[in-house]
């Protein structure tokens, strides 16, 4: 922690290094924050493992409010994913954002049930194995087709469709979402259509779910989001041999138009 | 530079009393976070809770009261606006009795403003009008 809070102190006093965002304790409770030079003293208060938020959707935030700044980011290795897929999609510019990794707990690393829960390289913690997470999508996989239908409807079934999944995701980046466009789902009633609600969500994560799990924290139903962005993950990362997270750089399956040679323009 | 920081509260929709963070950037109101560390809410919301920051900066937001002249509402200062309300309510209670008056009291307001409207219904009107805007 020492080790991460100097590093951070160091970047932003004689760093390029703008602001980073982080995790704060203010008021008793741990909230997104941008640390900068001007309050450096704030970092005294930075904190880590106490509670997830989409911190790369917050520092997205930012920088699109200031295209040019140069700055850092807290990251577990959920967050480390998410700025990756970023980048590759050409949200965020790479060069200008600075990770300052965090290894998490073997105890958050098997509440989050989590597939990779270190960075890349880490100023605190210690790096923990990953936990297998694939019970609950096996569980399902053995239900015949019609059963396995039947039980996505009733938990589709259960939404108020509250937006919370699209709203916390950090990969739901786009400025216009399909689920607000009138004449594609209909907007402003309840029930929500489904499955088609739940399918446009889970198809337009395909390729870029960096599986860690906020949508399913969110969701005021529990309905098991995450079990069906896995199924589209293992989906894309069978068939076209592409995970998403994992690097900076490359197009996607879904990124190609028009011939569906994507595995022959990639040499898979 | 960018100032970004969060501001935690409590969502002003409903009774539940989600804790709800609300994101400030360059001192406007951009967003809101559920609270992940508040027992009531545990890091979920509803869509209101969610869209709890949009009617700030709305340019569609009454900031001061209407009080309709020939036909038309017009905007005026506080004090007119409750003098007229009052003098209505005299008018009207004494021509047709307290049970002409009835009052919906509100989820958004805290305990004390409900305590104190179901009172002023009750002691200063005199009638056993008071109801909740969830019946309604
Ligand atoms: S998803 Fe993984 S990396 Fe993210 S907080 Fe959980 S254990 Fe850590
Ligand atoms: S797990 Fe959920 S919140 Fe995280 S990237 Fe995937 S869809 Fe988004
Ligand atoms: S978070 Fe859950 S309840 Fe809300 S819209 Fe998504 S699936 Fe529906």
């Amino acid at each position: 922690m020492d080790r991460l809070r100097e590093g951070i102190r160091d970047a932003l006093t004689e760093g390029p290094v703008a602001g980073v965002m982080g995790l704060i304790l203010d008021g008793g409770h741990p909230r997104p924050h941008l640390f900068t030079k001007g309050r450096i003293e704030d970092l005294d208060r930075l904190v880590v493992g106490e509670a997830r938020y989409p911190l790369a959707a917050v520092l997205l935030k930012v920088l699109r409010n200031d295209l040019d700044a140069h700055l850092g980011i807290v990251a577990r290795g959920c967050d480390e994913r998410a700025i990756l897929e970023l980048v590759r999609n050409v949200q965020l510019n790479g060069e200008r954002v600075v990770v300052f990794g965090v290894a998490c707990s073997s105890e958050q690393a098997s509440a989050c049930q989590c597939p990779q829960p270190y960075p890349s390289s880490h100023l605190s913690g210690e790096r923990v194995a990953p936990v297998s997470d694939s019970e609950g999508l096996d569980r399902l996989d053995r239900l015949s087709e019609e059963e396995r239908l039947q039980y996505w409807m009733d938990q589709f079934g259960k939404c108020i469709k509250c937006y919370g999944c699209r709203n916390i995701c950090p990969m739901c980046f786009c400025t216009t979402c399909t689920l607000d466009e009138d004449d594609l789902i209909q907007t402003g009633t309840i029930p929500p259509e489904k499955p088609i609600f739940h399918l446009i969500r889970a198809f337009h994560m395909a390729e870029r779910c960096i599986d860690c799990g906020l949508c399913e924290a969110a969701c005021p139903s529990g309905i098991p989001l995450r079990t069906l962005y896995k199924k589209m993950r293992n989906v894309v990362t069978t068939r076209f041999g592409f995970t998403p997270g994992i690097t900076k750089e490359g197009k996607g399956p879904l990124q190609y138009l028009g011939d569906g040679k994507f595995g022959e323009q990639e040499g898979h | 530079m960018i100032d970004y920081r969060t501001v935690y509260t409590i969502c002003p929709f409903c009774g539940t009393g989600c804790g709800i963070l609300l994101e400030v950037m360059n001192g406007r109101l951009e967003g809101v976070l559920p609270c992940k560390t508040n027992p009531v809410n545990q890091g979920k919301l509803c869509i209101k809770g969610w869209s709890a920051h949009e009617f700030v900066h709305s340019p569609d937001r009454l900031k001061k009261p209407l009080v309709r002249k020939d036909g038309r509402l017009e905007e005026v200062e506080w004090d007119e606006a409750l003098s007229f309300i009052a003098s209505r309510l005299k008018a009207i209670t004494q021509a047709y009795g307290p049970d002409s008056f009835g009052a919906f009291s509100s989820a958004k307001c805290t305990t004390e403003e409900n305590y104190l409207l179901q009172k002023f219904t009750r002691a200063v009107i005199g009638t056993n009008n008071i109801d909740h805007c969830a019946r309604l």
